[in-house]
C-alpha cells in the first residue's frame, strides 16, 4: 500500500517543523543550518549542472557576491530580509549573466577550466576590494532576519524561546524547501525540458526551435540567482566572512553535493548537502576518538582527514554510484516495495 | 635595461618549469581524453619522494630522484588501473571530479606524511648562480631551461615519429579503429599516466629545488599552469611549450612591473595573470594556439 503524496508531504513537513524541538544538541542543529544554507545554493548549481549540463564551478564568485551585496546593502539602507534576500539574488543573476555569456563560446572541459579561472579571478578581486570585503581581516556583518512581525533569530513560541539555531534552522530549510518545490516545478514545465534538451543534444534541441542561448543564460541566472541568495544567508548567520573563503575548495564542496547526491533530480541536491555537511562535523566530533591532533610534521590533523574522506567519498561514489545517494534511496525504496507487494497467485493455487 | 632581462631570463625558467608541468597534461589528454587536475598532486608528491630518498635517506642524490621516478611512474600506473579504467565512458565532469578527488587524497597524504613545513631539497645544484650580460640567474633556473626543452623536445618527437608515439595518439583519436590495428588502448593509457608521473617527478625537482624548498604550496602550481596548457592547445606538445613560457614569462613580468605601474591591481595580481591570459587568448581562438578547433558533426 503506497501512501497518497498529500499525505506524505504532510508528514514531511511535520517532521520539518519537529526537527528543532526533537533536536537537543545546539551542535547538530547548527550543522543542519549551514547544510541548509548550502542545500540552496546546491540546488541551483544542481540545475546548471545536472539539468542543462554546463559544467561551470564559478559557483564561490556567486556565493562570494550574494553574501556582500546583502551585508552592504542591508547596512547602509537598512533593509529587512525580504529586499536583501531580493538585492542579493538580483546581484547574483546579474553577474550571472555576464559569466553565462562564457558558457555560450566555451563547452565541456574548456568550460570546467575557464570556470576554475573565474573562481581564482573573483577570489583574487574580493581579497584586494577592500571596501567590499574587508580584505585579509573579513568582514563583520549583522543581518536582521525578520519576516514581518517573526524574527527568526529571536524566536518565542508560547512564551518559550527558542535558540538562535532553531529559528536559523527553519528559515533556511523552509527557503531550501521552496526553492526546491520552484526548481521542481521549473524542471516538470516547458522551460525545464528545454535546458534537459540542450544538455543531452544541444544542436538536436536548436533545430527544433530551443534556442540554447536562451536557455543557457537562463540557467546561468536561475543558478546564480540561488547562489547569492544561500551566500546573503550564510553572511547572515554565520556573522563574518573572509574573502579567502570562496575558493577552488568551496566549488569542488558544491559540485560534489550535486554529484554525490544525484545530478539531475530534484532531491539531489538536498541529500548531497546533507550528506557533504554532515562529514566535517562528524569527523570533528569524533576527532578525539580517533586521536587526531591539529599537528605539525607528521600528524593527521581533522581538516587532511576531512579533504583526505572528501576526495576518497567523490572517487567512490563516482566509481561506484554514479547516480548518486538519491538513486541508491530510490533502489532502496524498491527493494522495499518488492518484498512487501502483493503475491502473485502460485501455481499450486490452480491445481485444487 | 638589465631588469628587463632580468625578468626575461626568470620567466624563461619559470616558464620551462610550466611546460614540463603542462606536459604531464598533454601526454594524459593527448593519449586518452582525460584531464587530469591530479598532475599538481603528483608534481607535490614527485617532489616529496625525491626529498625522503634523496635527503633523509642519506642516499644520493639523484639516486633518490630515480627511485622517486620508479616510484611516481608505478603510482601513476596504479592510478590508471584502479581508477581511470572504470571511468572510461563516462561523461566529461564524472572524470574530471574523480581526478579532483584524486587531488584531494593526494594532498592530506602529503601533509599527514611530510607535515606542513617547508624543507630544503639537498639538491646538488644548491644556491650557485650563474652571472652573464649583467643578469645573474641561479644555476638550477638554468638547469631548469635545459631540461625542460630536452624533455619537451623528446616528447615532441615521440609522439611525431616513433611507433609508440602514433599509437598513443591513434587511440585518442579513435579508440576502436586503433584497437583494430593491435594498439591496446590499456596499455597507452599505462603508459600515458607512468610518463605523467615521471614528468611530475622532473617538475617536482626542479621548482622545489635551491632555495625554493619542498612543501605542500607545490601543488599549487598546477593550477597555474593549467591555463598554459589550454591556450597553448591541449593536444599539443608544442602548446605546452609555447603556452608555458608565454605564461611564465608574463607571470614574471607582471610580478616585476606592476607595483611601480599598476598597484590598484592587487596584491599577487601575477598569481590569478595567467588566468586572464588564457581567457583572453581562448575567446579569441577557443582551441588554444596549436590546438585543433573541434568538428561537431550532425
Amino acid at each position: 500500500m503506497t501512501i497518497p503524496a498529500p499525505y506524505r508531504l504532510a508528514f514531511g513537513l511535520l517532521v520539518f517543523a519537529a526537527l528543532p524541538f526533537l533536536v537537543k544538541s545546539d551542535f547538530w542543529l547548527s550543522v543542519g543550518v549551514f547544510t541548509g544554507i548550502a542545500a540552496i545554493g546546491a540546488i541551483g548549481l544542481n540545475l546548471l549542472i545536472g539539468y542543462t549540463g554546463q559544467l561551470s564551478l564559478a559557483q564561490p564568485i556567486f556565493l562570494g557576491t550574494g553574501a556582500y551585496v546583502a551585508a552592504h546593502l542591508a547596512s547602509s539602507f537598512n533593509l529587512p530580509m525580504p529586499l536583501w534576500i531580493a538585492a542579493a539574488g538580483i546581484a547574483g543573476g546579474i553577474l550571472g549573466v555576464l559569466i553565462g555569456i562564457l558558457s555560450l563560446r566555451f563547452k565541456e572541459h574548456y568550460l570546467i577550466v575557464i570556470s576554475i579561472g573565474v573562481v581564482f579571478l573573483g577570489e583574487h578581486v574580493f581579497v584586494n576590494w577592500r571596501q567590499l570585503s574587508g580584505g585579509l581581516n573579513g568582514l563583520q556583518i549583522a543581518l536582521p532576519v525578520a519576516l514581518g512581525p517573526i524574527d527568526f533569530a529571536h524566536l518565542s513560541i508560547a512564551g518559550m524561546a527558542l535558540t538562535r539555531n532553531q529559528g536559523y534552522f527553519w528559515l533556511t530549510w523552509g527557503l531550501a524547501i521552496v526553492g526546491t518545490w520552484l526548481c521542481a516545478n521549473l524542471v516538470r514545465t516547458r522551460p525545464g525540458r528545454a535546458m534537459q534538451a540542450v544538455r543531452d543534444r544541444e544542436i538536436a534541441a536548436a533545430i527544433i526551435g530551443i534556442d540554447p542561448v536562451r536557455f543557457k543564460l537562463g540557467a546561468f541566472v536561475v543558478s546564480s540567482v540561488y547562489a547569492a541568495i544561500g551566500g546573503a544567508l550564510y553572511a547572515a548567520y554565520s556573522r563574518y566572512v573572509d574573502p579567502n573563503q570562496w575558493n577552488l575548495t568551496l566549488a569542488v564542496q558544491y559540485l560534489a553535493m550535486v554529484v554525490i547526491g544525484g545530478s539531475g533530480t530534484i532531491a539531489g541536491p538536498l541529500v548531497g548537502a546533507l550528506f557533504i555537511g554532515a562529514v566535517p562535523a562528524v569527523t570533528d566530533h569524533f576527532a578525539s576518538t580517533l586521536h587526531i591532533g591539529s599537528g605539525s610534521s607528521g600528524g593527521v590533523t581533522v581538516f587532511a582527514l576531512d579533504q583526505g574522506l572528501f576526495g576518497i567519498l567523490i572517487i567512490y561514489f563516482l566509481l561506484r554510484e554514479p547516480r548518486g545517494l538519491v538513486s541508491i534511496g530510490e533502489s532502496i525504496a524498491a527493494r522495499f516495495k518488492r518484498l512487501t507487494a502483493p503475491r502473485a497467485e502460485s501455481v499450486s493455487a490452480k491445481k485444487e | 635595461m638589465t631588469d628587463f632581462l632580468q625578468y626575461l631570463a626568470s620567466g624563461i625558467a619559470l616558464g620551462g618549469i610550466y611546460a614540463l608541468v603542462c606536459l604531464g597534461f598533454v601526454v594524459v589528454y593527448r593519449s586518452t581524453g582525460v584531464l587530469n587536475l591530479a598532475q599538481g598532486g603528483f608534481v607535490m608528491l614527485g617532489a616529496f619522494l625525491t626529498y625522503q630518498f634523496g635527503k633523509t635517506s642519506h642516499l644520493p642524490f639523484f639516486v633518490g630522484m630515480i627511485i622517486s621516478i620508479v616510484l611516481m611512474a608505478g603510482v601513476g600506473v596504479l592510478v590508471e588501473r584502479t581508477i581511470l579504467r572504470h571511468m572510461v565512458a563516462r561523461p566529461t565532469l564524472a572524470i574530471i571530479m574523480v581526478t579532483l578527488g584524486l587531488l584531494y587524497v593526494i594532498q592530506p597524504l602529503v601533509t599527514s606524511i611530510w607535515g606542513f613545513d617547508l624543507h630544503l631539497l639537498g639538491d646538488p645544484w644548491g644556491l650557485q648562480t650563474v652571472r652573464a650580460g649583467g643578469v645573474s640567474l641561479p644555476v638550477i633556473e638554468v638547469w631548469s631551461i635545459a631540461l625542460s626543452a630536452a624533455i619537451l623536445a623528446t616528447f615532441f618527437s615521440f609522439f611525431k615519429y616513433t611507433r609508440l608515439g602514433i599509437a598513443m595518439r591513434a587511440t585518442a583519436a579513435d579508440p576502436e579503429a586503433a584497437a583494430a590495428n593491435g594498439i591496446s588502448s590499456s596499455t597507452v593509457a599505462g603508459i600515458a599516466w607512468a610518463a605523467a608521473g615521471i614528468v611530475g617527478v622532473v617538475s617536482g625537482v626542479m621548482l622545489t629545488a635551491g632555495n625554493q624548498g619542498v612543501s605542500v604550496d607545490v601543488g599549487d602550481i598546477a593550477f597555474r599552469a593549467f591555463p598554459a596548457m589550454m591556450l597553448g592547445g591541449a593536444e599539443s606538445t608544442a602548446g605546452a611549450a609555447v603556452g608555458g613560457l608565454i605564461i611564465g614569462v608574463c607571470e614574471v613580468f607582471t610580478a616585476g612591473y606592476i607595483e611601480p605601474h599598476a598597484p590598484w591591481l592587487g596584491a599577487n595580481f601575477h598569481v590569478v595573470l595567467p588566468y586572464v591570459v588564457m581567457i583572453g587568448i581562448m575567446l579569441v581562438r577557443p582551441q588554444g594556439i596549436f590546438g585543433r578547433a573541434k568538428v561537431e558533426r550532425v
